[in-house]
Order: structure tokens, then C-alpha cells, then sequence
């Protein structure tokens, strides 16, 4: 079926309330998302906390299963789950990334990763959960490495960005590191071999069709090849590498603008993220400062080198600013959002009868 | 050791004169009435609100930013600098845009010189003031006026980042600094 023929809504499912303060950032547990595994997903937020949501099997409500506090003393800017969901790592303006694990239900900071001289704005863990990678105010990019009994080395310090760093991404299959920042560009972070020292090794920036203000956020198809971001110059970009010849080993694959959506949001772009399933290309959800959540789809027309994106729905979601979109993983047709508003919403794309 | 005002020769014009507002013969405290730019004016106005200016201390190639505050509203003199945001043409009513409809404001002001290193302050001060007046649809925009500032660009865009707005605001000293600016005087 083809998405754009379809009569297709964004029905709340839920609204979640318990955060005292505007809500930063979602993330969905990896490890829950199979049909038979109830999904959970962990919010942070500006009241210095993290809560943990789980569905109901029975009911299918979402409730609040735990509050992780008394760690963090400032903002709880993002989190990331590893990719097996057993840790929990949480970037937080006090200057530290904490390690929670889930022991039998309950949350236990088992380690707190110090380096940053101020704001922590985002943790990202790579494919395999062998590494992390954390980035902040003070315009640098920290990788760090998982060691044994829940250890972390930090195996080098990342710099190049002239502002403060916005947020941090590893690609879903390989290990290449994005960042975006203050500064308008996104920098690839790559380390020819495995031993090696990361470098710098593109900038995508205003000079080759990047964005003209502070890129807020990115994320990647399932298949790793294109990348999105978007930014406070109000437009999403999406740019295309050639993954499987990097794969092969055929050296470094650089990015290529593909194209700009522009004239679709009104205020800042905060938060964009790639669903991984329906249809070939995905679908793609951002939210913004306008309250707005917005879906863009591939488009019929266009070619392969040159895709048109359009858009699938536009819906005010919040009372307020939209700082994370988030789909959930596996074929649940569910998308979350967090807000200034100090509420997250869970969404499920339905198709209108 | 240097201490001073930044710009201690403020030009001061005349204050505009207002209408007071009539007041409606009932009350009706259920009635939703929009928001205008007289209304935001006063908000930032009426209530007292001081101009805060410059003491630099060098120490040793660290400039330590210490703030005072004279007490600056359109009736209160202080006898050192008596004049108040709207006397310095700081701001004036006419740089306030409001939208209630679109529940939108933005106000543009000046700052006294071009290297008025108390830009970002004034513009964080009116931020807080109208984040902590304005229903929470509010959204807003605070900017220097166009050809005003030296670092036009950068503090405007400091200014609507609110991602540093909001770490700028966990800083206690800074939040001090910014409730002492927007704090009734009780002299």
C-alpha cells in the first residue's frame, strides 16, 4: 500500500504526565521492541530526573515503572539505551553521563562518567555497545570505551567543532561517528583502523548545501545510507553515502546533499527521527517549536539521485515547544513525543476507516 | 583594579506619555481578553525593573562581571542614574510586536553602546520576565536591534537558544544576577 494514497492519522494513545519539568528527550528500549516483550521507553527531563514507561500487557496503558533521581543535580538532557536495553546511559547539564542498569526492576547507577568541564547534551552508544560517545557545551566529542564490570575508559577526546556540540550519533551498522552542533555543521568522525586515532573526516556544512543555523538533531535510515538532520535555519536536509562500498572496505564514503525541505515548520526543528519499517524508505517524523508533529514519506515522483520528500501529515501534538520524536522499534505502528509542556504522548499511526 | 560604568554618559530621552487604561464600568474576571503590546510593555515596565550596569574588576586577565543595580522605574529616581530602560531607549513600546492570536512576541531592543557587554544580560532578563508573565503558549523572540550591537548575530542567537537559556538559568549565580534584575526594590 502506498503510504501517500493511505488516510492515515496520528491518534493519542496517551498522555503521560509525571515529569515536573519540560521534557528533554525520549528513548525506546531496543530489547523491547518484539510483539511478545512489553515496550518501554525512558524520558529525562529538566526536573532532573529520568522515568522509566512500560506498557501494560493487560491493559495497555503506559505507566510509570520507576523515577531514577538523586543523581543527577541539574537538567537530564538525553538518554540512550545500549543496544541489548540493559543499560541505560543518561547525559545531564551537572557535567556527567551515568550508567544505570536494571537489576530485577530496579535502576542502579553503577557508573558516572566525568570529563566534560560543563553541560553533557548527549550520549549515543555504537552498534555492537562496545563503545559510547558523549559530547557538550565545551565543543568536544569524548569517546569512551566499554570495559568489563561496567568500566569506561575514555580513549580520546574529540575536537573540531567551534561551538557548543548538540548532539551525538553513532551509524547503525558501522562504526562512524556523527555530530551536530552550535556551530551549523555536522562533523563524520571516522578511524580508518581499528587501533587507530578518530578523525575528523567531513564537515557538512554551509558551503556544501548544509544548514545556516544550529543543527539540533540527526538520524539515519534502516539501512544507514541516507541521513537526516534539522535544524534552527527551519529545514530538514537529507544527505546519501555510498555504505555498501565503505563496507567493503573500499575506504571512506562521503556524504552528498540530496535534498532540503524547507517551508514546512515555522519554528525552530528540534528533533527528527527515521522509522525503520513500512514501506521500503520509511517514514520520517520531526518536532518542532511550533508544537507541531510532522511525517514526511519519499515521494512517487523524483528520481533515485534525486528523491522527492513530501509531506504525510502535519499535527499539533503539545501545548508546547516538541523536543524528541520518537518511533518505537520493531513493527509496533507507535511514535512518542516529549515537550516543554512536561508531557510525553505516545501516537499510533492508524489508518483512518 | 578599574571599576565603572560601561557607558556612565547615557543619552536619556523623554519619556512617552501614556494613556491610563480605562477601566471597564463590570469587571468580568472570566472574560479571556488578548494580550497587546501595552500590556507587554507594562509587564515589563510597571512592574519594577532596574537597569542593571557594569563594575569590571581585572584580576589578573580574568574579568569578573559584578552587577549593581540602580533602581529604575518611571517614578523611582535613583540620585546617581536616575533613568530607566525606556528613558535610555532600551526599548520602547513600539519595539514590542505582539500576536495574540498566534500567541507571539518579540521584542527588539538597543543596547546603550555597541559593545555592550550587558546585551546578553538584558536580553536574558526581558526573556525570564516574559517567560515568567506570559501564558505558557507564549512564543517569543528577543533581539537586538538590527545595526545595534557589534555581536549582533551571535547574542541573538544565544538569546533563542533555549537549550542554553535553560542551562544559563541552572547557573545560581547568573539566576541570581537575573531575579536581582527583575526583583521589586524595597528602598
Amino acid at each position: 500500500m502506498d503510504l501517500l494514497d493511505a488516510n492515515l492519522e496520528l491518534k493519542e494513545i496517551q498522555k503521560l504526565q509525571g515529569h515536573t519539568d519540560r521534557v528533554w528527550s525520549l528513548a525506546w528500549n531496543p530489547a523491547t521492541a518484539a510483539a511478545d516483550v512489553p515496550a518501554v521507553f525512558a524520558s529525562c527531563s529538566g526536573d532532573k530526573t529520568v522515568r522509566i514507561w512500560e506498557q501494560s500487557p493487560s491493559t495497555r496503558s503506559w505507566d510509570c515503572k520507576a523515577v531514577l533521581e538523586e543523581t543527577h543535580t541539574r537538567t537530564v538532557r538525553s538518554c540512550a539505551w545500549s543496544p541489548s536495553g540493559k543499560l541505560l546511559a543518561t547525559a545531564s547539564f551537572d557535567a556527567t553521563t551515568a550508567i544505570w542498569e536494571n537489576v530485577g526492576g530496579d535502576f542502579e547507577c553503577v557508573s558516572t562518567l566525568e570529563g566534560h568541564e560543563n553541560e553533557v547534551k548527549s550520549v549515543s552508544w555504537n552498534a555492537s555497545g562496545s563503545l559510547l560517545a558523549t559530547c557538550g557545551r565545551d565543543k568536544t566529542v569524548w569517546i569512551w570505551e566499554v570495559m568489563p564490570g561496567n568500566e569506561f575508559e575514555c580513549i580520546q577526546v574529540l575536537q573540531g567543532h567551534t561551538q557548543d556540540v548538540k548532539m551525538v550519533l553513532w551509524h547503525p551498522t558501522m562504526d562512524v561517528l556523527f555530530s551536530c552542533s552550535y556551530d551549523n555543521t555536522v562533523k563524520v568522525w571516522w578511524s580508518e583502523d581499528d587501533d587507530g586515532d578518530w578523525s575528523c573526516v567531513q564537515t557538512l556544512g554551509e558551503s556544501c548545501h548544509g544548514h545556516s543555523s544550529t543543527v539540533w538533531s540527526l538520524d539515519f535510515n534502516a539501512k544507514g545510507d541516507k541521513l537526516v538532520t534539522c535544524s534552527d535555519d527551519l529545514t530538514l536536509k537529507i544527505w546519501k553515502a555510498d555504505i555498501p562500498r565503505m563496507q567493503s572496505g573500499d575506504g571512506y564514503a562521503p556524504w552528498n546533499h540530496l535534498c532540503t525541505l524547507s517551508g514546512y515548520h515555522d519554528r525552530t526543528i528540534f528533533s527528527v527521527h527515521w522509522s525503520s519499517y513500512y514501506c521500503r524508505e520509511g517514514i520520517i517524523a520531526s518536532g518542532a517549536a511550533d508544537d507541531a508533529l510532522r511525517l514526511f514519506v519519499q515521494g512517487k515522483d523524483g528520481s533515485m539521485n534525486e528523491p522527492s520528500y513530501q509531506l504525510l501529515l502535519k499535527k499539533k501534538a503539545h501545548d508546547m515547544d516538541i523536543n524528541s520524536v520518537q518511533w518505537c522499534p520493531g513493527e509496533k505502528r507507535l511514535l512518542a513525543s516529549a515537550s516543554d509542556d512536561g508531557t510525553i504522548k505516545v501516537w499510533e499511526l492508524a489508518t483512518l476507516s | 583594579m578599574v571599576s565603572g560604568l560601561i557607558n556612565a554618559n547615557p543619552i536619556v530621552y523623554e519619556k512617552k506619555e501614556r494613556q491610563v487604561r480605562k477601566v471597564t464600568s463590570v469587571p468580568d474576571e472570566y472574560a479571556v481578553e488578548p494580550i497587546d503590546q501595552e500590556e507587554i510593555f507594562d509587564i515589563l515596565f510597571s512592574i519594577p525593573f532596574y537597569f542593571p550596569y557594569l563594575i569590571l574588576y581585572y584580576v589578573e586577565h580574568v574579568i569578573l562581571i559584578f552587577l549593581t543595580f540602580l533602581n529604575h522605574i518611571r517614578d523611582i529616581k535613583d540620585p546617581e542614574h536616575p533613568y530607566s530602560l525606556e528613558e535610555l531607549k532600551v526599548i520602547t513600546e513600539d519595539a514590542i510586536e505582539v500576536d495574540d492570536e498566534r500567541s507571539y512576541v518579540r521584542v527588539t531592543f538597543t543596547p546603550t553602546v555597541e559593545h555592550c557587554s550587558m546585551a546578553t544580560v538584558i536580553g536574558l532578563c526581558l526573556r525570564v520576565k516574559l517567560m515568567r508573565s506570559l501564558p505558557s503558549r507564549y512564543k517569543m523572540d528577543i533581539r537586538v536591534a538590527p545595526g545595534t550591537h557589534a555581536t549582533e548575530a551571535a547574542v541573538n542567537k544565544q538569546l533563542n537558544d533555549k537549550e542554553r537559556v535553560a542551562a544559563a538559568l541552572e547557573n545560581p549565580n547568573l539566576l541570581d544576577m537575573v531575579d536581582e534584575c527583575l526583583a521589586p526594590s524595597y528602598a
